[in-house]
C-alpha cells in the first residue's frame, strides 16, 4: 500500500527556510504570500498502513520539532 | 582513562578527537556497527555527517548498533560526550533534552567562538571554572539548540555562547548542555580542534581534561 507522509516544522518554531522562500517570492512579482512553511514529503510503499504511526514517531518525524500527517 | 570514539559513515572528526584524546590518555576508534565499546571509560560522539545526514542529521545514527551499548553505557552512569554532529545523535537518542535545528541565517557557518562556561560541575567541565571562556571553533549548518520553554527552564547549561558569538539563532545562547548527573554532554563547537596553540587555541583540551581526571 503506498503511503505518503507530509512532515512539517512545529507551529511556532521559527523556520527560516520558509522565511528565506517568502522573501524571495515578492521578487518574482508574486506579492501578499505569508505563512511559507518549508518540510519533508516521505513516500512509502508499506505491507501494514497502520504501523505508520510508530515509524513517524520513531524515524521519520523527530516529535519535538515536526508534525506529521499520513495520506493513504 | 581509556577513551573510545565512534566513527560512523560520514564521521569526519573522529581522527581529531582521537588525537585530542590522546594527549591527555589513551584512545581507540569504534565501528559504528559493532556491539561493542571495548572497555572504553569515556565515549565521544564526534562531528561529521553520519549516514549522510539523511532525513534529519542525528536521525539514522542514533539507530546504530554501537548507540545502543552507548545508551546503556550512558544510563549506567558512563562518561559520553557528543561533538556537534554527535550532540545532534545525542538529543535524537534522548540522551539529551532539546534538537538541533537549522542555523536561522541558513549558511553553513566556520568560524571561532568565545564559550562561556556555565556549569563546571559536568564531568566533561570540571577543568574549567564557571565564568571561564574559552576560544573554540565552530562549524556547522544545523546548530541552533531549540526546546519547549519549559524544558530550557530545566535544561542542565553547560556552555553558553558568549555576546557576539550565537550565529546560529540557539535558544537562550545554549552552546552545550548535559543531563542532570551531568555525565553526558553535547556541545554543538569543537573542543577537539583547539588543543593546541599553533592552531590558535588548546581551551578545548579542558574538556579532555576534565574527563581523564574522573577516577576509573
Amino acid at each position: 500500500m503506498k503511503v505518503t507522509v507530509l512532515i512539517r516544522p512545529k507551529e511556532g518554531i521559527l523556520d527560516p527556510q520558509g522565511q528565506a522562500v517568502e522573501r524571495a517570492l515578492p521578487a518574482l512579482g508574486f506579492e501578499g504570500v505569508s505563512r511559507v512553511h518549508v518540510g519533508r514529503l516521505v513516500e512509502l510503499d508499506v505491507p501494514d498502513a497502520s504501523r505508520v504511526p510508530e515509524m513517524c514517531e520513531r524515524l521519520l518525524a523527530n516529535p519535538l520539532i515536526e508534525s506529521y500527517e499520513i495520506q493513504q | 582513562m581509556k577513551f573510545g570514539v565512534i566513527r560512523f559513515p560520514g564521521s569526519c572528526d573522529d581522527v581529531d578527537a582521537l588525537v585530542a584524546a590522546r594527549r591527555v590518555g589513551e584512545a581507540e576508534l569504534l565501528w559504528h556497527g559493532d556491539r561493542d565499546l571495548r572497555g572504553a571509560d569515556a565515549i565521544i560522539v564526534p562531528g561529521g555527517f553520519s549516514y549522510g545526514d539523511y532525513l534529519r542529521a542525528g536521525a539514522i545514527a542514533r539507530f546504530a548498533p554501537v548507540m545502543e551499548e552507548v545508551e546503556r553505557f550512558a544510563r549506567d552512569g558512563g562518561l559520553v560526550l557528543g561533538i556537534c554532529n554527535g550532540f545532534q545523535v545525542l538529543c535524537e537518542l534522548g540522551l539529551l533534552p532539546g534538537a538541533l535545528l537549522p542555523n536561522t541565517n541558513l549558511k553553513f557557518t566556520c568560524r571561532q567562538l568565545e564559550l562561556e562556561v556555565v556549569n563546571a560541575g559536568t564531568s566533561w567541565t570540571s577543568a574549567a571554572s564557571e565564568g571561564d571562556v574559552l576560544s573554540i571553533p565552530a562549524k556547522h549548518m544545523t546548530g541552533r539548540f531549540w526546546a519547549p520553554d519549559h524544558v530550557l527552564d530545566e535544561v542542565n547549561v553547560v556552555l553558553r555562547y558568549a555576546a557576539g558569538s550565537n550565529f546560529n539563532g540557539s535558544s537562550r545562547d545554549i552552546a552545550g548542555v548535559a543531563n542532570e548527573a551531568g555525565n553526558v554532554v553535547g556541545l554543538m563547537p569543537h573542543p577537539e580542534h583547539a588543543v593546541e596553540p599553533l592552531t590558535g587555541s588548546a581551551d578545548g583540551l579542558k574538556l579532555f581534561l576534565s574527563a581523564a581526571r574522573v577516577p576509573v
